[in-house]
């Protein structure tokens, strides 16, 4: 007989998977209770070493060329097909629901990427603009990225809320943390694990597994963090989180599905002034 | 021979300002619960009238005015005629130029020079541009048929009080919004000028209100639960506090904040608009701006130049009556604000950077300073890292491109930066690696109702001017990709 070889599930931090400096781990179970494994339990420390691995992060991610960008969302897309059946089963054993709506759940997810990776190299067409002023001078204002923005996953599902948040965010060149779905963590670790093998660059995506109370209003309040995305996190909440994100004015967000807006909610538009004569 | 300027005052006779004010709301001057305060000249002291406290059952009774008005009339007006309205208030504000333009001398101590030729002609062409904009707005980019917010409560700062005003009400009333808005406590009379403007214009009663006041009438404001979106222009601090206040609400709101803007001058600049666009920069008015250009990044090989040049072209700042034609610099704003700037200026001095103000004479009466820079700054100095808010410039050097981008950066405030150089892509890589929402390249302060205005970091939130600046008073109605069957 071959005895298994399990998984460890770790916490993706700088392009690496460390464990949790505060070597806190918490039990994953199905919803009927059966033990699936540990996760890493994040501590403030590791949410702070994200923030410093997405901001060094930030400078060559936001002026990679947006070809490139899009190239490789792309491959990530390409490298989660590949690993189709170990999402499959790991949302299946996390959230007990059939094969099929966990597929449905992946396609979904993929899909995504595709769809945020053809948005690389337009978003700042659709979103710039070119101004007409009285005067001579050549005047335009296009997005950009905004830094370090941290997220909050969708609570609800495994793996296609994490991807809502995180694509959009990278599109433009962001650098992001997340934190995962707390009950259902699996997902986002292999997740990782596709994002360290797809020529995306180390630091760009953080991913952080834990406890949301605990980490949230460190992520709001952390002054080198620039936006927030606040998708996942609970409702009663909320007013705690953007008080704390005043401190430095985040720019907060909700959002439900894919847009265009939520790429352009974490940018920021910069108006260029350039004289014109001879 | 000794050429001197003879004095060419404008004539204050075209404007009438009444002993007293009221506010106006719901199309009416009504007296206020709050009692009075004086407005006065800051280059006098003269007592200008008497301004109501906005109270805040004052502001409760405005921002019923409003929901009404959006209600009943605004909101059921079809696009077009809305931007009628706009357009009348933009004629009426040309006619009117040097009237606004001598009120707005008088209260603010700004040169009339100023006033005449940029505050108030800017004013009345932001109301042109969005007037157009009214009937347009599915063409703005945020989906089909954008909703406006509703009632909008608008503060705004004592530094461009009518343009500040305009930037404000012309896109909230062009997407369909009605307002509510209070002006800076310290120069309140061409907001009071015009609620006439809007009466002249036969605008639908409850459309806009005017409530003066002190912080307290702001923070009314803000809390009112019949606010639906918070619209700011001032302080980081105050900024911040709103940002909190509203944290707990469904209220949006759009931040135009504080700056300490880098105007980096490069050794291949052409060195005599350089110097020009550095007086510009940080002495057009008074350097009372949040996006002036207050810390001076000057290329080693060129410091003694620039330095030079600079300091022969401050000794001809002519500073004085703001009502004078020739008056390049006027008067502080308030007294609190000469507090300000001095303690700043001191805390200069003791830090140890090297003080040199212009040799000019400062009249006795009223707020003054004169123009001054700052040279030996270091990053870690105050007078380096904080607004000063006045015609003060902190003056740092650098050595290469990389050097003064990590520099100019090396702040929380991210509004506006300038750039001299005679070598376009190296202006371009300079502003594409400058953390500030507007750039200027071999020129600084110009604004224009098109050019989207705003910025990064603690400079605030969203954009005001331009498509851009309409987002923040419309709804957006995009639907999620998978909504629209995309997928």
């Amino acid at each position: 007989m071959r005895l298994d070889v399990k998984k460890t599930y770790k916490l993706f931090i700088g392009g690496q998977f460390p464990r949790s400096e505060s070597g806190r781990s918490y039990e994953i179970t199905s919803p009927k209770g059966v033990f699936l494994a540990n996760a890493a339990q994040a501590s403030r420390k590791d949410l702070r070493d994200a923030v410093t691995a997405a901001r060094s992060a930030f400078s060559n991610w936001s002026q990679a060329t947006a070809f490139n960008r899009g190239q490789i969302l792309y491959r990530i897309a390409e490298i989660m097909e590949g690993r189709r059946d170990q999402f499959i089963a790991e949302i299946v054993a996390c959230e007990g629901v059939n094969t099929k709506k966990a597929s449905e759940q992946v396609d979904a997810a993929i899909d995504l990427w595709v769809w945020y990776a053809g948005w690389c190299d337009k978003y700042i067409s659709v979103a710039g603009s070119q101004n007409p002023i009285a005067g001579p001078f050549y005047n335009f204002t296009t997005p950009e990225a905004l830094g370090v923005i941290g997220a909050i996953a969708d609570q609800k599902s495994s793996l296609v809320g994490l991807v809502q948040s995180i694509a959009p965010i990278i599109t433009s060149g962001n650098s992001a943390l997340i934190i995962a779905n707390e009950k259902s963590p699996l997902s986002a670790i292999t997740l990782s694990e596709v994002l360290a093998t797809s020529d995306l660059h180390a630091g760009v995506v953080n991913i952080l597994t834990g406890k949301v109370a605990e980490l949230a209003p460190w992520m709001a309040s952390h002054m080198d963090i620039d936006g927030i995305d606040l998708s996942g996190a609970p409702r009663k909440s909320a007013t705690e989180l953007k008080t704390l994100a005043a401190d430095n004015l985040k720019r907060c967000h909700h959002f439900t599905g894919e847009s265009l807006e939520r790429i352009l909610a974490f940018t920021e538009s910069k108006t260029v002034w350039h004289p014109i004569g001879v | 021979m000794e050429f001197t300027y003879a004095a060419a005052p404008e004539s204050r006779s075209v404007v009438d300002i009444a002993p007293s004010y009221k506010l106006f709301i719901n199309g009416d001057w009504v007296a206020g619960k709050g009692g009075t305060f004086p407005t006065i000249n800051p280059a006098t002291e003269e007592v200008l009238s008497k301004i109501t406290q906005g109270s805040a059952s004052d502001i409760d009774r405005a921002v019923k005015a409003a929901r009404n008005a959006y209600t009943k009339i605004w909101s059921k007006l079809p696009a077009k005629e809305r931007g009628k309205y706009l357009f009348r208030i933009a004629r009426i504000l040309q006619e009117r130029a040097r009237e606004f333009a001598v009120l707005e001398t008088l209260n603010n101590g700004k040169p009339i020079r100023e006033s005449r030729d940029v505050d108030i002609p800017l004013a009345a062409a932001h109301f042109f541009y969005h007037a157009g904009w009214a009937d347009k707005l599915d063409y703005a980019g945020v989906g089909k048929s954008p909703k406006p917010y509703g009632v909008v409560g608008q503060i705004i700062p004592w530094n461009f009080p009518l343009l500040m005003l305009a930037w404000k009400i012309a896109p909230a009333l062009a997407t369909g919004n009605t307002v509510v808005l209070k002006p800076a406590e310290t120069t309140p009379l061409t907001a009071l000028l015009f609620a006439e403007v809007c009466q002249q214009a036969d605008l639908p009663d409850g459309v806009v209100n005017i409530v003066t006041g002190d912080g307290r009438t702001g923070a009314a404001l803000v809390n009112h639960p019949g606010i639906d979106k918070i619209a700011f222009t001032g302080s980081t601090e105050v900024g911040k506090i709103i940002a909190r206040a509203i944290a707990g609400t469904e209220k949006k709101a759009t931040l135009e904040l504080g700056g300490k803007a880098a105007n980096i001058i490069y050794d291949d600049a052409a060195i005599d608009q350089a110097v020009e666009g550095i007086i510009n920069g940080i002495f057009f008015n008074q350097g009372h701006v949040c996006c002036a250009g207050s810390r001076l990044l000057v290329q080693e090989s060129v410091y003694g130049t620039v330095l030079d040049k600079l300091q022969e072209r401050m000794a001809k700042i002519r500073v004085g009556d703001p009502m004078d034609k020739n008056t390049d610099l006027g008067a502080i704003n308030s007294a609190a604000q000469l507090a300000k700037i001095k303690e700043l200026t001191s805390a200069g001095d003791s830090e140890g950077a090297t003080r040199w103000s212009s040799p000019c004479e400062l009249p006795e009466k009223g707020f003054w300073f004169a123009p001054t820079i700052f040279t030996g700054v270091t990053e870690s100095h105050r007078i380096a890292r904080e607004e000063i808010f006045g015609p003060v410039l902190s003056v740092l050097t650098f050595r290469t491109p990389a050097e003064a981008i990590e520099k100019a950066n090396a702040t929380p405030y991210g509004l506006s930066a300038g750039i001299w150089s005679e070598k376009s892509s190296k202006i371009l890589w300079t502003a594409q690696n400058l953390r500030a929402g507007v750039i200027w390249s071999n020129t600084f302060n110009k604004f224009d109702p098109a050019s989207p205005f705003g910025g990064y970091k603690e400079s605030g939130w969203g954009r005001e001017g331009g498509r851009h600046g309409l987002h923040g008073y419309l709804l957006t109605t995009q639907k999620s990709h998978s909504q629209k069957g995309g997928k």
